[in-house]
């Protein structure tokens, strides 16, 4: 379960002051996933690195069941030294997750099997593709079986059979949670294509603030993609918010 | 606790394996104390000053600033990939990062010491055999200290732009305690003076150590959180 209440969140002051995040609030629970879409400094970022407890936001609070342990985090960054090994990095995080050690070590090798990382599992991560890094960093996310799973921009530099596998494995895991029942997951996208086929809700996102939070219902994605265009493109100037 | 201590110890781990792979702030800093040590060997004039009465000063001089250079390296490594914003949004404790990165420097200034000594005997010949050994107990003992200061100012710099320059400025006048503690005690020990004359001294570094290792522990969170 994850829940956020009236989250708001403001960078700078005076008249440079950018809102990022503007009464913000939704409930998820097991087996949801929602998709945020917004342009670029909607503030879909901001919003996901205070759900991971990375800003402590001005004002409301986030509630998620199991606390940090309980969340899986993919940023815009990989999160990975780059002079270790794919495996010595998820072995790494596995650690702090006080993951016992002798489960480690075929843990690791679980996650990236799934993420079809197992043959490039002993090289240093200076040495692999952005897509494959993207790929290591998302294993990473996964190490602790996360229940729940926030995602910004998971499928930057994927190629199309990464990102196809990749959506399979969020179907999965979306459905398939810790403990049987399923896990929550957040998805932030610029893209209305890549997301809507997970998505159990939507919402649009816009200088701060959810100008659209619904579920998905029998939409497709197309009719999103409308949606989202009126919501959220149709205005005056900039072809950015912030 | 326990667990505290297990994320620590793989905090240091990791950056034990990081620094022995790359080694790029370990050499640096090793290649800076030999630098020190030779020009000050061939810089100094026997027949105006005794070595014996300027060689505590250049030793602890040369540790210090090496030292500097090998503490700067703990959290910028943590700035690639932003792997720093990662450990924030996992369950490691900002106490058991503190002290990983601790560990981690003590072992790095440790390594640097290790070769800046025999160094250091060999250029100055000063009689180091006789008292080896309290002789490495005070050089731990000042090391704890200003290697608990210099993680906790290394973790408040690093988003700067300077760091490197900042660290220094805002370190130094830390580290005059323990320096003068430790200049003073390595004195009277090549003076082949008796430890027990340094007690006052000695007192004051194992004082520094625990005050700075406990605050340091404690204001941790505070550079590293928004
Ligand atoms: N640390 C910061 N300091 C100042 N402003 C910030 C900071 N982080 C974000 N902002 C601003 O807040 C707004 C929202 O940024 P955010 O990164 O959350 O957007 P986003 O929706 O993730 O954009 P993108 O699609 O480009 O990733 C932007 O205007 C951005 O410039
Ligand atoms: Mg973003």
């Amino acid at each position: 379960m994850l829940s956020a209440e009236g989250l708001r969140h403001t960078f700078g002051e005076g008249r440079g002051q950018v809102v990022a995040l503007d009464d913000v609030s939704f409930t998820l629970t097991s087996g949801q996933t929602l998709a945020i879409f917004g342009p670029n400094g909607a503030g879909k970022t901001t919003l996901l690195k205070v759900l991971a407890g990375l800003i402590r936001p001005q004002a409301g609070s986030v509630r998620i069941a199991g606390g940090r342990r309980a969340i899986g985090w993919i940023g815009h960054e990989t999160h990975l030294y780059e002079h270790l090994t794919v495996r010595e990095n998820l072995l790494f995080w596995a650690s702090l997750y006080g993951m016992p050690a002798p489960r480690r070590g075929p843990r690791a090798a679980e996650v990236l099997g799934r993420l079809g990382l197992g043959d490039r599992a002993d090289r240093p991560v200076w040495s692999l593709s952005r897509g494959l890094a993207q790929r290591a960093s998302i294993a990473k996310a996964l190490i602790h079986d996360p229940s729940v799973l926030l995602l910004d921009e998971p499928f930057t530099g994927l190629d199309l059979a990464a990102a196809a596998e990749l959506r399979v494995l969020l179907g999965e895991l979306r459905g398939r949670g810790a403990g049987g029942g399923g896990r929550v997951l957040v998805l932030a996208t610029h893209n209305v294509d890549e997301g809507v086929e997970l998505a159990t809700d939507v919402a649009f996102q816009r200088r701060g603030r959810f100008v659209h939070l619904a579920p998905l219902g029998g939409r497709g994605p197309s009719e999103i993609a409308e949606a989202y265009r009126r919501a959220v493109e149709q205005r005056t100037g900039g072809v950015t918010d912030g | 606790m326990g667990e505290v201590l297990a994320q620590a110890w793989a905090v240091a781990r990791k950056d034990l394996v990081l620094e022995f792979r790359t080694r790029t702030a370990l050499v640096s800093a090793v290649v800076f104390a030999a630098l020190v040590l030779t020009v000050f060997n061939f810089g100094r004039d026997p027949t105006a000053v005794p070595t014996i009465d300027l060689a505590p000063t250049i030793l602890w001089v040369t540790f210090t600033f090496a030292a500097m250079l090998a503490m700067n390296r703990a959290f910028q490594l943590e700035l690639e990939n932003q792997a720093l914003e990662g450990l924030l949004a996992s369950p490691l404790s900002r106490t058991g990062l503190y002290w990983g990165k601790l560990v981690a420097n003590l072992v790095f200034v440790a390594v640097v010491e290790a070769v800046g000594l025999p160094l250091f005997v060999l250029f100055f010949d000063v009689p180091v055999g006789r008292v080896l050994a309290p002789l490495v107990g005070v050089i731990a003992l000042a090391t704890l200290g200003f290697v608990a200061v210099g993680t906790l100012f290394s973790a408040l710099v690093m988003r700067t732009r300077f760091a490197e320059l900042l660290l220094v400025v805002i370190l130094l006048p830390f580290l005059v305690p323990p320096l003068i503690g430790a200049v003073q005690v390595t004195a009277r020990l090549f003076g082949g003076r008796p430890l027990s004359e340094s007690v006052g001294y000695l007192k004051l570094l194992a004082a520094y150590d625990i005050v700075f290792v406990s605050l340091a522990s404690f204001l941790f969170r505070f550079t590293v959180d928004e």
